[in-house]
């Protein structure tokens, strides 16, 4: 079983060494983009692993003093901590891919193009120029940190061509006032009202790569937390038919040193990912 | 702790009944205070990412990672009084990643000179063709100049 895990942790290792790379060479993308995950989901799940470890291993102490009703109780419990936690990372991937926080040039895609997103519909209107003529800020410095989406297109003419760089707002502008016009009757819905993190000035270049390794760590650990789920399952099924007790508590004790490691690798995955200041 | 693990031992003895353990029965109070100290550590290492102390921001937090795991590996898996093999295969192969780590960092860091600044071209050209306003197209140099 130990050589299992010493597999499993070279499994992970590799994902490690391509997350320390990643790390070294964009350090202000990991900076920046930690920021939009969730820390409070992080930590109930990092506490939700641990009380679930807790649970496996007081299971594990159960089968071996033969208390056959506090093993299965522990299991369950254990298997309750294990869809908590899929519960709570269902949302955070749900909600970060609906905004289209995403590994590859989706990435780059303004997340606007659902039909009947509420949400997202009153946010686009907001922009429209006739409906709600916002004076233009004098301080372009000023402008420049105000969500695109919040303001009207005519006022990204504002905006310091140095600021906006090469491909930003500066060449942009020009057709902006008169192509909003035109559009405006037609389309209520601007086709160019980005997401907040495309809006956002100080978005750095290949942001999408910490999504990449971020879906491809949290993934590869998620996929854990599913077998674990159907392991654990298959020893409530056994528990409960009787089968563990002090003679013979092994497949509960194996399982659990599994479940551990699953524990251990998201113990290193919180602090990486969430945790970045 | 080794008081309460003999007294465990005992136990353990009479329940197996001449029956050679696979394992050890790990004291229910050593796991229960193995899991309160996790979550306190936990709760340690949030709080560490509010202080701004540069870069031993990331030390610090994968210091407390690492207590954290050789918590969960001394107790909860019971490496404590396992063959000492189970050990060496463990923290060998750890190390082994943290060798394959350094190299590779330090690998890329030689190259790091010719690698592109911007966006990938692809990002690029469907970040121009679907939100030719947003200021994503900075260059390094511009956020931080």
């Amino acid at each position: 079983m130990w050589l299992f895990l010493a597999t499993e942790v070279l499994f992970f290792g590799a994902l490690f060494v391509a997350y320390a790379v990643l790390r070294s060479r964009f350090p202000e993308v990991f900076s920046y983009a930690s920021h939009y995950l969730d820390t409070v989901m992080g930590g109930v799940n990092t506490c939700v692993l641990i009380i679930s470890s807790l649970t496996m291993a007081l299971a594990v102490y159960f089968a071996q003093r033969g208390k056959k009703f506090a093993l299965v109780l522990c299991l369950w419990l254990t298997m309750s901590g294990a869809v908590g936690f899929l519960v709570i990372k269902y949302f955070e991937y749900t909600h970060k891919i609906h905004e289209n926080l995403v590994w590859g040039p989706s990435f780059y895609v303004p997340p606007h193009s659902h039909e009947g997103d509420l949400e997202r519909s009153v946010l686009a209107k907001a922009p429209a120029p006739a409906a709600n003529p916002v004076p233009a800020p004098t301080d372009p410095s000023a402008t420049s940190l105000v969500s695109l989406a919040a303001r009207p297109p005519a006022d990204a003419s504002a905006i310091k061509p140095a600021q906006s760089g090469p491909k930003g707002l500066g060449a942009w502008s020009a057709p902006t006032a008169a192509a909003a016009a035109a559009m405006q009757p037609q389309d209520p819905i601007p086709a160019e009202a980005p997401s907040d993190h495309l809006a956002d000035p100080k978005l750095p270049p290949n942001t999408h790569l910490f999504f990449a390794i971020y879906y491809a760590m949290t993934g590869l650990h998620g996929i854990h937390v599913v077998v674990g789920m159907i392991v654990i399952g298959m020893l409530i099924f056994r528990a409960t038919r009787g089968d563990f007790g002090p003679n013979y508590y092994t497949p509960v004790d194996l399982i659990g040193l599994y479940w551990h490691i699953v524990d251990l690798v998201w113990i290193f995955l919180f602090p990486l990912f969430y945790l970045i200041h | 702790m080794a008081h309460s693990h003999t007294a465990a031992h005992g136990n353990a003895s009479e329940h197996a009944a001449g029956h050679p353990l696979v394992g050890h029965l790990v004291p229910v109070s050593t796991l229960l205070f193995t899991a309160l100290t996790l979550l306190v550590l936990t709760a340690i290492t949030v709080a560490v990412r509010y202080i701004d102390i540069g870069e031993f921001n990331i030390w610090v937090a994968i210091g407390i990672a690492v207590v954290k795991a050789a918590l969960v590996a001394t107790f909860f898996m019971h490496l404590r009084w396992d063959r000492p093999f189970n050990l060496l295969v463990f923290v060998g192969c750890t190390l082994f990643v943290v060798l394959m780590m350094a190299f590779c960092v330090l690998d890329t860091g030689q190259y790091r000179a010719s690698q592109y600044t911007g966006n990938p071209p692809v990002a690029q050209q469907t970040l121009d063709a679907n939100a030719p306003g947003a200021p994503v197209a900075l260059q390094k140099e511009d956020i931080n100049p």
